[in-house]
This record gives structure tokens, sequence and C-alpha cells, in this order.
């Protein structure tokens, strides 16, 4: 059976969900092997094997992080040449996406960006993706050379199918480019304790209605009482109310929760953009004329001050 | 010595139109209005920024696309930009973002640069890899999603802050730039502006003056194919209830009936 490439997103070992939904997606059309990069790649190991991979392939060399992108274009590289792979897929993180892009030009293969979805075709992998702010969904293959293929988070589910994960040891060598972008500085975002915006179940957004920093408490308690993500529009990250981060839409995350609540978002379209696909859509807005009331499957026309502490209140009553 | 800038520049279809693909599958760019993509206003924005702080720099802009694209070359000279280039040609039609890298990298080199300043994505496509893709056909290191951006010495430095870090980055020119919505406000074009850019000058370059071959670009050279695109149904039209008090309850039970409780 055919191999496929996944490149595994982690953080020191821990690897990020949408690298085990790739990996059942990859099950669709070969056999996983997964290539993790840098510090704790080792340790990705166990989960991978659990989910699917037949090899873990690893590389840690100091580049991984002290350059931008090009040094995990090599190894990835490296990989694809060791193993002659039938596809690659990579997370569609900014970086997945870039790491991808670089490989595809030099093993000469198109690539294709932001898959919702993907099954095993006649000519090849069939990728499934959503256009123009989520109004049109297009099937798409690579026509020339290894498919290389992003994968947005929550395409898929996450499966258990026990495999070999045996490690192996990648040999890296860098070129001249690997060391073109220096990274002089890192400050790691601090954590929330809330889950990752584009891995969540629930995610909960405020915008410009929330009128204010100090009023997105309460959309952060409504989050804490479904155990959801928080998310803002750009109005409300332009205003400086809530981090960039943190932003839903064309130029912030897009995601695709089991269940999105927008509250004092009207719903532009490059807001929807980043919404759209998600499962079940949930609006309180006091103009009943918003345009985000056209995707909901409930709305409440109300004020946000009113109804979402009241909804906050009624969950945590429910859940007790 | 002068500082070239070349800043890379899309026409979209307006996204607040209604976009459609055509028979062939690619974007139709016939029946919505145009216009410079929001996102590579800031491109040059910055690029203006960084402009003013050199000795002497000289501003390109470059597009790639239909005869329309001259609109967008338009507003971004009566930004501030200095001269423009337009590559246009029939066969270009459906070019994949390959066939667009290949285009631009050749015009870049054509061109001559020390520095090429990209949006983060384009508004229609919205893939966010050409930027990547062009530094490595360039040969040039790849300073992209940049927030905050300065050149000095012949070094670039920026601030790219990503999912789990902000990280400040450093490289040597010539570089690739990519500057997201986070990295300034872009500038109206002024009246003085709009009147000196009618007498700026824009070059129209076809793939024969790129030395490029037809069957290298357009659909033909695509390394990717489209085979279906259906508009997404409607979403069934949901519940609307007006808050009488009791809107958060009500929504509650909602939630609960879809076991989200
Ligand atoms: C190139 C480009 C990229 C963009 N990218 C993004 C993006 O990534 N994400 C994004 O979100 N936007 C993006 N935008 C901006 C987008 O066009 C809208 O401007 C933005 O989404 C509006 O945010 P909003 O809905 O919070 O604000 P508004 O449109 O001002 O809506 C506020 C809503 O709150 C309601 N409201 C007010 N007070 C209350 C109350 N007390 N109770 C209940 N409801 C209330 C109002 O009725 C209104 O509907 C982009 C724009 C451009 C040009
Ligand atoms: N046809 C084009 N002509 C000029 N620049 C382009 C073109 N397509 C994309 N770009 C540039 O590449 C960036 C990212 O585009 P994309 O990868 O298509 O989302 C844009 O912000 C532009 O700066």
């Amino acid at each position: 059976m055919a191999e496929v490439l996944v490149y595994v997103d982690h953080v020191d070992g821990a690897v990020r969900k949408p690298t085990l939904e790739l990996l059942t997606l990859a099950r669709r059309i070969g056999e996983p092997v997964a290539v993790a990069l840098g510090a704790g790649a080792d340790a990705t190991a166990a989960v991978l094997a659990e989910h699917g991979a037949v090899k873990v392939l690893t590389a840690d060399a100091p580049e991984f992080t002290e350059y931008l992108v090009v040094p995990k274009v090599d190894a990835l590289q490296a990989a694809y040449e060791a193993v002659s792979p039938a596809a690659v897929l990579v997370p569609s993180s900014a970086e997945g996406k870039e790491i991808a892009a670089r490989l595809a030009v030099r093993i000469g293969s198109g690539i294709i960006t932001d898959a919702i979805d993907l099954e095993a075709g006649d000519e090849g992998p069939v990728a499934t993706q959503s256009a123009f702010a989520a109004s049109f969904t297009t099937k798409s293959r690579v026509s020339k050379g290894t498919p290389v293929i992003t994968v947005k988070p929550n395409s898929a589910p996450v499966e258990a199918a026990p495999a070999a994960g045996a490690v192996e040891a990648l040999a890296v060598t860098f070129g001249a480019l690997a060391t073109g972008t220096k990274v002089t500085a890192r400050t790691p975002r601090e954590s929330t304790g809330r889950p990752e915006l584009t891995e969540a179940a629930i995610v909960v957004s405020g915008g410009r209605g929330v009128n204010g920093a100090e009023n997105f408490h309460i959309i952060e308690e409504l989050a804490d009482s479904l155990g959801a993500a928080v998310g803002a529009s750009r109005a409300a990250v332009d205003a400086g109310w809530y981090p960039h981060s943190n932003q839903v839409g064309q130029t912030g995350k897009s995601v695709s929760p089991q269940l999105y609540i927008a509250s004092g978002i009207s719903g532009a379209i490059q807001h929807r953009a980043g919404m759209q696909t998600s499962k079940t859509i949930v609006a309180i807005n006091k103009d009943a004329e918003a345009p985000i009331f056209d995707l909901v499957d409930y709305g409440v026309v109300g004020d946000l001050f009113a109804v979402v502490p009241q909804l906050t209140g009624e969950i945590k009553a429910r859940k007790g | 010595m002068s500082l070239r800038i070349v800043v890379c520049v899309k026409y979209v279809p307006d996204a607040t139109g209604d976009r459609q693909f055509t028979e062939d599958l690619t974007v139709n760019r016939d029946d919505v209005d145009g216009l410079l993509s929001e996102l590579d206003e800031y491109a040059v924005e910055q690029a203006l920024q960084i402009a003013d702080e050199a000795d002497d720099a000289e501003i390109t802009v470059l597009t790639v696309g239909p005869e329309d694209a001259k609109d967008a070359l338009r507003k971004a000279l009566s930004m501030g930009a200095d001269k423009a280039i337009h590559v246009e040609d029939d066969d270009l039609h459906g070019s994949d973002v390959m066939g667009t890298s290949l285009v631009l990298a050749k015009a870049i080199e054509k061109a001559g640069y020390d520095l090429v300043i990209t949006g983060m994505a384009s508004t229609d496509g919205t893939m966010g890899v050409l930027p990547a893709i062009l530094a490595e056909r360039l040969g040039v290191p790849q300073v992209t999603l940049l927030s905050e951006v300065k050149v000095e010495d012949g070094t670039v430095t920026g601030r790219r802050d990503g999912d789990t870090a902000s990280e400040q980055l450093e490289a040597s020119l010539p570089a690739l730039v990519s500057v997201t919505d986070q990295s300034g406000e872009a500038r109206y074009p002024s009246f003085k502006g709009i009147m000196a850019a009618k007498k700026k000058p824009v070059e129209s370059w076809d793939l024969s003056d790129l030395d490029l071959e037809s069957d290298e670009v357009g659909l033909e050279g695509s390394w990717t194919a489209v085979d279906s695109a259906a508009q997404r149904p409607a979403r069934t039209a949901g519940t609307i209830v007006k808050d009488e008090g009791e809107g958060g309850k009500q929504l509650a039970e909602f939630l609960a009936g879809q076991k989200f409780i």
C-alpha cells in the first residue's frame, strides 16, 4: 500500500489534535508515515502510532527553532525523498501552509490548501474546499506531481487505529536558504486555559455589540460554562477589546466547530468567511435585520447584556 | 544606492458582490466589480513607510491579471507608488498559484529588486501561500506575516504574531516580506495623489517579455484541477425568537435539545 507523509504539529512532543485528524484522512489514501521535527519529536511516536502511523521519522536540530520555516522544508523534503509517498498532508496552520507550499515548488507538485475533507479517487486524492466565504464547495485534485495538501482543523474525526509507529531518525542536510531568516526573539503566547480556537468543539464570539474590553467577561463566562474557546470579530479586535489571535474571519482564524455562538456580531462577509462552516450557529443581536440571522439555527433578537448572562446562568444551573 | 521595492498587488472581485465560478470553474471576474485587494493596500502602505525612511527608494507595483487589473495599479500609484508593471496575456487565464508565482518571479527579476512586499493573502483565493512560494522561487529569505516591519542598513526586521508565539525576525536584503492587516491602516489616496498617478509610468509585459511559454501557465500549466464547484445549500431557516425576558432561557433549552448542555 502506498505511503502518505503526514507532517506533525506538536508542542514539545504533545501532538496537536489536527495532526490526529490528518492521520484519519491519510489512512483513507494509504499508510501514514509521520514526520516530527524539533524538541520532543521522539515523544510524539506513541500517540501517532495509536492513531495509525506505521512509521515516525524524527529529526531535531537548533535550526528548526532559530530560523523561520525553511529548515523544516529541508527536513520534509528529505522525508519525501526517503519515502516517495503518494501524497503529503500538512495541517493548515500559517506555518504549515508555508512549509507545504515551498515543498510543493521544490518537488514540482501542485498544492491544495485548506481542504475540509479528503477521499481517495481514481486520479489521486480528491480534496473538498470551500470558496468565496464558504458560499461554494469545490472538489479539486493535484494534477501534477505528488499531491501536497493542507487540511483545516476539524475536518475529520480522530480515530484510534493502532499501528507500529516505529521511530526512525531522519537525516537532514540544510541548504543555503535555511539560515536566511533568523528568529531573534520568541515570546510564547500565554495560555488562557481555554481550548485552542481552531480546534474547539464550541466557540463563543463577541463583536462590536460587546461595547468595551471591560464587558468581554460576559462572553468569557458563557464560554467557560460550555468549555468553549472565545472568539472576536475584527471590530472588537481593532477596538483593542480582545487579542488579534482570537479574531475569527478572513484575516483571523477560520473555525468549524460543532457550535458557534455569535453575540453582538452583525455577520459581515469577512466574518462569515471564518465561521460559516460551523455545524450549528446561534446568534444574539438586538437588530432583527442583522445578516448573521440568515445563517442561524437559533437566533435571539435582544440585548446581549440581558440574554447572555441569563443563558450562562441557565447553563450552569442545568449542569449543576 | 537606491532601495528598489517591488509590491505585488492583486486585482480581485469585490467580496461583498455575488461571487461566482465560470463554466471552466475559474473565478468569474467579469460579472462582479473588481478592486485592489484590501489586504494588498497594507503592503503598499508599508512600502511607502519604508521608502520614507530610506535615503532613496523607488516603489514599483506589480500585478498579474486581466486588462481591468490596471485599476489596482492606479490605486496603488495614487497612494504614492512610483511606477507600475502590468503582466497581461490571454494565456494567463486560469493560472493557479504555481503559474502566477512563476510569472511574478520572472517579472520581479526582470524589474530588479532589493525588497519584495506582498499582502498576507488575496481576498478571492485566500490561499496565503504565494509569498512563501515566491521567496522559494527567488531564492531569498522570506520574512512573512509581519504585523510590524522595518528596513535599516540592508536588513529587514519585523514581528510575526503566530498561533503559539510572537517572533522577532531578521534577514538581509534582498528579501521578501508579507504584511498582515495588523501592520497599520492604509492611507487613502489624496486628490493630488490621484492626479499625479495619471502621469506615472505603467509598463505592460506579456509572456514573451518574460521568456515564458504559454503551456507553463494558465489552465494548461496549472498543477491542480478543480473538478466541481457547487453552491453551498442555503442554511435551512432557523428559529428566531424575540427576547421578552426569557431569551437566554429559551436559547438554553435549544442548546440542551441539541445536546450541547
Ligand atoms: C479585508 C478585510 C478583512 C476583514 N477580515 C475580518 C475578519 O477576519 N473578521 C471579522 O470579524 N471581520 C473582518 N473584517 C471586517 C468586517 O467587514 C466587519 O467590519 C466586522 O466583522 C464587523 O464586526 P462586528 O460584527 O462586531 O461589528 P458591527 O458590524 O458593527 O456589528 C455589531 C452588531 O452588534 C449588534 N449589537 C450592538 N449592541 C448590541 C447589544 N447590546 N446586544 C446585542 N447586539 C448588539 C448590532 O446590532 C450589530 O449587528 C474584514 C474587513 C476587510 C475589508
Ligand atoms: N495575480 C497577482 N498579481 C500580483 N500579486 C499577487 C497576485 N496574486 C497574489 N499576489 C500577491 O500574493 C499575496 C498572497 O496571495 P495568495 O497566496 O493568492 O493568497 C497577495 O496579497 C498579493 O500580494
